[in-house]
């Protein structure tokens, strides 16, 4: 049952605040991408939710870019191949060590994550062009580097403005090395957000992993036991530890996760996906592509998951064992009554109490923002407005699903409609990002960043709900908030 | 807390040390990863220790790995967002402002508002100016700057985009009003470093929005650099007014980067007065307290025809040269309260040099920052044997050269430039020191010597520091900050050596609780 913490009225009046401070151009525009969704919205928004298109300039929207979706999301995690941010330096090094894809290796020696390989463009690359410089690059990086198994070239702008041919120069030489080396044309200009540079990520892994472009990956693939559990983890990035805990209870119900993509995963993991009897899919939003690939070039099968909250993990649970025998049927049964669901129970019974009713506002990626829904309503909490940076309409589509309540949707939110949200709606609590959170924090506002889980985690699964629960009782119960006003100034 | 103890949470921190979990990662990598065999892991380490290994590291041409350096628009970012109600807005792909933003309020803990234009695949073909004349627009309208201080990113740069002709024609065209000051500079990220982008930032709102009218008046420019520790901005308005003398601050963030929690959020406080700005070149002088940061800046002022003073006011004799250029350009004394200051801050270093003396220092980090912590460090009678600077230049190496002769440990010192914290790695193996001065990138040399069985220690000063909190509060400069950075320094000494020392009845002898 929704709570209706905040009426249609009401949120429908703090749309049309939002909208009256814009020029007019803007202001059109931005009307598009702005709903107030409850139960009777219809279920598909499609012709409704404008998204997937340019920012307006100048708005200051929240929006990374193509290659923060291909370096740091999809390909950035894969652990034993090495990165190169190809182009000037800043971009890896914005980008280095940033986003806490957890993973387990010898740093600098068979894994390279936390590291940032850089071709640090200079004015004469620009000029006479940066080809020549990297092929210098991989070979510097065979001989430094040997145990790497493979290497991806991230395209930075400058890339695809002066006319590198980065493809001739990938396939010259994983000939020479004998490795893949997958040139990745996700130039920040490309598209209107960190969404392309997901989808060029997809086609370049279909093409230089599976399908063989220029080196036979097979060779680099461990061999694996054919079963009938055999699953791969998709759009798992492993922020601070979630597919490890995912992977936990895909185990325990009895499946193996014969790969994990992208967290902690390796080369060898991706290449052995084609075997596998079921995908499971979390991030829908950046590897759907993959994933309908699969399906048509190995008649593989995906569904999509939320391991968020009790109601959706045991949900997801179920639905994945549906499709296996009753083994895992009874086993995932089994799970819930006398494990998971008993041991998540002390945890809704002792957090709902601190956090019913408390108003939520997201504005997150592509998929948190529905996702979390109902992991907030678990703990008692509603919530009351939502948005994504760079979600499609199938996103805002699937979005009608989770959302009952009068909920504001926006899409590619500005700074300015953040701040009116925030400043009219007043929630308990605004789970967003680091260039957010300060700004939030400020007004009073309790705050977790929800790309990054505020360097806590993990949130995905069993031990990811316990800890979401504590973090978001620790934000909106803290007792610093009570002490933004001094009792001088207090009515 | 109490609630957290019944249900015995565990994130991260600890969870992952459970058996379960280590059994499920011991699975996954001997069933699925095609993981190398520990032997060969093992062998390669050992190769790292190698002299041969150090030599064919050092010998790259091409590849750069782990660069303690930015790109120019993080540096305009941080001069821009120093003046009164200034918008910062960046020319090119929206990405680019989404990286700046975030490494910048990682660092400071703070909102760092800015624009981009959000240029995509059409302006390559067209040019930016749309983008431009909308983004000016939308941000003016919604955020209502008084100025608007445009830089440049990669993309913008290579397809050559005029911003001097974008912006005149924003304003005939009626997107922006003809008054609203919109001072610019050409960032490209394929030339230098953040410090050269603080430079041409500088450099663009002086000569746009100053002009000298032939008046010199009896009052001091000062240009701090980029500086991201906020306590510096504070400590030398006060010694200036210390001192009693009237003194612009050119870009000073320390209101907008350290605002207060009080229920409400401002897009703009504080910052130089646009006023003061327009008026800065009739100063009579300028004092700058970071060199390689201002080079083009430096040009400037001498065309304003104003007496431009260098110091490096870090440490004692840093700061000694920033009062003498200040008592020199206003005629007044060193006032008493700043004499005592000094006397308070040698009597810190005469009561714990001891602990410092003949200690070995490696240092990477930006140029000038470099430069005064050798001095200082040298003054501390430590030594900086080794002091790289990824985005070092050749006139700061002759500097560097100088300096080495001010100290008798000097001639121990190795100075380096254009290198990585890769290089930095390799010759800490090879030529170990106890001590590290870098920014929290560093912990990863930190963690490696130590996997490798070298006892480094890491002392964080500089930028960024995004692993630990409020140390970017302090002051660094003045005597002052040389007692804060003696602190720092020499309690990361006993923490050294307390964890060397704390073995139960093996060496826990020397585990004194007095020092």
């Amino acid at each position: 049952m929704p709570l209706n913490l905040v009426s249609k009225e009401e949120a429908e009046k703090v749309v049309q605040d939002i909208l009256s401070a814009y020029p007019k151009k803007a202001q059109k525009d931005r009307a598009k991408h702005m709903n107030v969704v409850d139960e009777s919205f219809p279920k598909d928004t499609k012709c409704v939710q404008t998204s997937n298109v340019k920012s307006r300039p100048g708005v200051m929207s929240v929006r990374g870019c193509a290659y923060a979706g291909s370096k740091g999301v999809v390909w950035g995690p894969v652990k034993d191949m090495i990165h190169i941010s190809h182009g000037p330096v800043g971009c890896g090094y914005y980008s280095w060590a940033g986003r806490r894809n957890y993973y387990i290796g010898h740093t600098g020696v068979n894994t390279f994550g936390t590291m940032d390989f850089t071709s640090d463009f200079q004015e004469r690359d620009v000029v006479f062009g940066g080809d020549k410089k990297l092929t210098q690059i991989i070979e510097e990086i065979e001989k430094l580097f040997p145990l790497n198994k493979g290497i991806t070239i991230q395209s930075e702008c400058p890339i695809g403005l002066i006319g590198d041919d980065i493809e001739a120069v990938a396939r010259q030489a994983s000939k020479k090395i004998n490795k893949p080396v997958v040139p990745v044309r996700c130039e920040g200009f490309r598209g209107v957000s960190q969404s392309l540079g997901h989808h060029i990520a997809n086609d370049t892994i279909r093409d230089w992993v599976f399908e063989n472009k220029h080196v036979d990956t097979n060779s680099f693939a461990q061999e694996i036991e054919d079963s009938p559990y055999n699953i791969a983890i998709i759009g798992d990035y492993n922020i601070g530890g979630d597919a490890w805990t995912s992977r936990k209870i895909l185990e325990d119900m009895g499946l193996s996760v014969i790969a994990q993509w992208s967290g902690d995963g390796t080369l060898s993991e991706l290449v052995n996906t084609k075997k596998v009897k079921l995908n499971v899919l979390h991030c829908y939003r950046s590897m759907n592509y993959i994933s309908r690939y699969m399906e048509e070039a190995f008649g593989i099968p995906w569904i999509e998951y939320n391991f968020f909250g009790p109601t959706q993990i045991f949900a997801s649970m179920r639905k994945i064992a549906s499709l296996f025998d009753d083994k895992i049927k009874e086993k995932t049964e089994y799970l819930i009554s006398e494990v998971y669901g008993p041991r998540l129970q002390r945890i809704i019974d002792k957090y709902k109490p601190r956090i019913q009713g408390k108003k939520i506002a997201l504005y997150v990626g592509g998929l948190r923002p529905r996702h979390i829904v109902t992991a907030f309503e678990d703990l008692g909490a509603e919530v009351i407005a939502l948005g994504y940076e760079f979600a499609h309409a199938d996103d805002y589509e699937r979005t009608t699903h989770y959302v009952d309540n009068a909920t504001i949707v926006v899409d590619d939110a500005t700074e300015h409609e953040l701040e009116k949200i925030l400043k009219e709606l007043k929630p308990d609590l605004f789970g967003s990002g680091i260039k957010e959170k300060y700004q939030a924090q400020k007004m009073g506002i309790p705050f977790r960043q929800m790309h990054s889980w505020d360097y806590s985690g993990p949130y995905h699964g069993v031990e990811g709900f316990e800890i979401f629960a504590r973090d978001v009782d620790m934000a909106v119960n803290g007792y610093v908030w009570k002490e933004l006003t001094p009792p001088w100034k207090r009515v | 807390m109490g609630i957290d103890k019944e249900l015995n949470i565990k994130d991260h921190l600890k969870l992952f040390r459970e058996e379960e979990f280590k059994e499920l990662f011991r699975d996954k990598a001997s069933k699925y990863e095609s993981k190398i065999p520990e032997d060969e892991i093992n062998k390669i380490k050992e190769w790292h220790k190698s002299r041969e290994y150090h030599e064919l590291n050092w010998s790259r041409e091409a590849l750069v790995i782990n660069p303690i350096k930015a790109c120019q628009p993080l540096g305009a970012y941080l001069a821009a967002i120093g003046f009164e109600k200034t918008l910062v807005y960046s020319h090119g792909s929206q990405g680019c402002n989404a990286y700046f933003r975030t490494h910048l309020a990682r660092h400071f803990k703070e909102p760092f508002p800015a624009c981009s234009d959000a240029m995509t695949e059409d302006a390559a073909v067209f040019g930016g100016y749309n983008n431009m004349y909308e983004g000016l627009e939308n941000a003016y309208t919604l955020y209502k700057p008084e100025m608007i201080a445009v830089n440049t990113t990669c993309m913008a740069e290579v397809i050559g985009d005029d911003l001097n002709a974008f912006i005149k024609n924003a304003k005939d065209k009626g997107h922006i009003p003809q008054d609203l000051p919109v001072p610019y500079a050409h960032t490209p990220s394929f030339v230098g470093s953040h410090i050269v982008g603080y430079d041409n930032m500088m450099h663009g709102i002086l000569s746009q929005m100053s002009t000298p009218s032939g008046e010199k008046k009896d009052r001091i420019n000062i240009i701090v650099g980029f500086d991201t520790y906020i306590g510096d901005y504070r400590e030398i308005k006060r010694i200036l007014d210390l001192f009693g003398v009237d003194y612009i601050l050119l870009s000073d963030p320390s209101d907008i980067l350290d605002s207060p929690a009080n229920g409400e959020y401002k897009m703009y406080y504080g910052g130089t007065k646009l006023e003061d700005l327009k008026d800065a070149a009739n100063s009579k002088a300028t004092i700058l307290l970071q060199k390689y940061t201002t080079k083009k800046t430096q040009e400037l002022l001498k065309e304003w025809g104003q007496d431009v003073r260098v110091v490096n006011p870090i440490g004692i004799k840093g700061t000694d040269e920033l009062m003498m250029a200040i008592s020199g350009l206003t005629g007044k004394p060193v006032p008493e309260q700043l004499e005592i200051e000094r006397g308070r801050a040698v009597d810190a270093i005469t009561d714990s040099y001891y602990w410092i003396y003949g200690k070995q220092f490696a240092f990477q980090g930006d140029p000038d920052l470099a430069y005064g912590l050798s001095r200082y460090l040298m003054e501390l009678g430590g030594e900086p044997v080794h002091v790289m600077c990824t985005n070092g230049t050749k006139d700061w190496v002759e500097d560097m050269e100088k300096l080495k002769e001010e100290f008798p440990q000097g001639k121990e010192m190795n100075v380096y430039m254009g290198k990585d914290m890769w290089h930095l790695r390799t010759l800490l193996i090879q030529e170990f020191v106890p001590f590290l001065i870098g920014t929290s990138y560093h912990k990863y040399v930190e963690r490696d010597l130590n996997d490798l069985g070298f006892p480094l220690k890491l002392i964080r000063i500089g930028y960024p520091i995004h692993d630990r909190h409020h140390l970017h509060r302090f002051s660094i400069i003045g005597y002052q900050g040389a007692i804060q950075l003696l602190t720092w320094i020499v309690n990361s000494i006993f923490d050294y050596i307390d964890n060397d020392t704390k073995g139960m009845a093996t060496t826990d002898y020397s585990y004194d609780i007095i020092r």
